[in-house]
């Protein structure tokens, strides 16, 4: 096998998720709710790549990510790009945005909250962006993103 | 400050607001006995009626009940909710689902609000303005909601605080996030007798007994800071020591015949204060 030959093979429609900040492909695909799906996915972990050094990338056929779902793959990888392709063509790209406000997929940490105790969805607004910081809209505490868990 | 000078009007007899026909529903489902007072004296005062109900035994909640139904149920009733809940995020959740107002008067470690505004106009009294003060904040920052409140409130007035708590009871991080944006000035110290020339204000809490898990580690706590006498040797004139109440043992009782001792003016100042915020929120006539 060639050297630079792809490590993953294309796809011929549906969205390629790259430059994933490494190691956090699995946590995204969480997020997307990948595994339970029916879809074929590629995963990669730790790929070479010459912006970031390394990097993960997930292929998933068959179906388009929306804005929503994108944007909430930035709360964990900021880096992330999505690229759509059609008949093995890219038609359109873009670069994840971190939402100023979240809705129902933060589960707040704190389980004094009343989003813990009423079954209350969740609202949290971006409090810092590097770190990515969040807090609730309601128990008003603050929260690195590694202390949340993701509900999708 | 509307409601600071609301608050003035009313305690200077300026204006008397017309609350009959009304009536406020009075929910402590976590026990109060100076707030809940203070705001069954105000709706009192400004001739409404109240509603009241202590804790959460003689309710449908102990039923099984949710919140939500409790509230939803009580609001058919009344044109006003007091309410002060355990839980962190109560009152916001409440003023979402419901179509009257809501008073948070506390929720859990988190927010008291209406006691931010009554210490705001406090310090307006004594210090006849709000901007500049030098406040030192003494004992349970972490766990006294009082304190978040207040510091955020007077973080739109360039305070300089001083923050002044016994081991893990410090500030918590988003309230110090929050000065630090705001570009306000804060020093955390353990010793607060070396400062006491410089403030304005100091506002003492109480190391709160009921909010630890473990009595051994209250019992480690609980003497951390006692303000005696001694203390006050070489504060400003102006100097004034606030205190949300109730007290333990933190002020000892030779101070409350000082000039500087202000925490019972604070209490009555409460009354002022809340009767101004149901008069706006329920946009009552004078």
């Amino acid at each position: 096998m060639k050297k630079d030959k792809l490590k993953v093979d294309p796809i011929k429609n549906g969205t390629v998720i790259d430059h994933i900040t490494a190691g956090k492909a699995l946590q995204v695909a969480e997020i997307l709710n990948i595994s339970s799906s029916e879809t074929e996915v590629m995963v990669g972990i730790n790929l070479f790549s010459q912006k970031m050094g390394k990097k993960d990338i997930i292929k998933i056929e068959n179906r388009e990510i929306t804005q929503e779902e994108a944007n909430s793959i930035a709360l964990i990888s900021p880096t992330a790009s999505l690229i759509f392709i059609n008949d093995y063509e890219v038609v359109k790209k873009y670069t994840v945005e971190i939402p100023q406000e979240i809705k129902r997929h933060i589960i707040c940490p704190n389980t004094n909250c009343i989003t813990n105790v009423e079954g209350v969805k969740t609202k949290f607004t971006l409090a810092g962006k590097s770190p990515i910081e969040v807090k609730c809209s309601y128990c008003e505490k603050k929260y690195s993103i590694e202390e949340v868990k993701f509900r999708f | 400050m509307e409601l600071l000078d609301l608050a003035t009007r009313i305690e200077s007899r300026n204006i008397v607001p017309d609350m009959r026909g009304k009536l406020a529903a009075l929910l402590f489902f976590e026990p109060s006995t100076r707030t809940h007072f203070s705001f069954d004296t105000a709706v009192k005062r400004l001739g409404g009626n109240s509603l009241t109900m202590t804790g959460t035994g003689n309710t449908s909640a102990q039923k099984g009940e949710t919140l939500s139904d409790t509230l939803k149920t009580i609001s058919q009733y009344a044109d006003l909710i007091v309410m002060r809940h355990v839980v962190e995020g109560a009152a916001r959740f409440a003023s979402e689902i419901l179509d009257i107002p809501v008073v948070n008067a506390g929720d859990g470690t988190n927010q008291h609000p209406s006691q931010a505004m009554l210490d705001l106009y406090s310090i307006q009294k004594t210090q006849g303005k709000l901007e500049n003060l030098t406040v030192g904040m003494v004992g349970d920052l972490r766990l006294g909601r009082t304190v978040h409140s207040l510091a955020q409130a007077l973080s739109d007035f360039n305070p300089k605080f001083y923050f002044a708590s016994p081991g893990h009871l410090q500030m918590p991080r988003y309230i110090k996030d929050e000065l630090r944006q705001k570009g306000i000035i804060f020093e955390e110290i353990q010793d607060i007798k070396p400062v006491m020339p410089e403030l304005d204000i100091m506002y003492v809490t109480r190391i709160q007994k009921e909010r630890f898990a473990v009595l051994e580690d209250y019992l480690k706590l609980k003497d951390s800071y006692i303000i005696t006498k001694k203390f006050l040797k070489n504060v400003k004139s102006n100097f004034k020591m606030m205190h949300p109440l109730p007290r333990v043992n933190e002020i000892t009782k030779e101070v409350d015949d000082t000039p500087y001792a202000y925490y019972f003016q604070q209490a009555k100042n409460g009354v002022f204060m809340r009767q101004a915020i149901i008069t706006k929120l329920l946009k009552l006539n004078w």
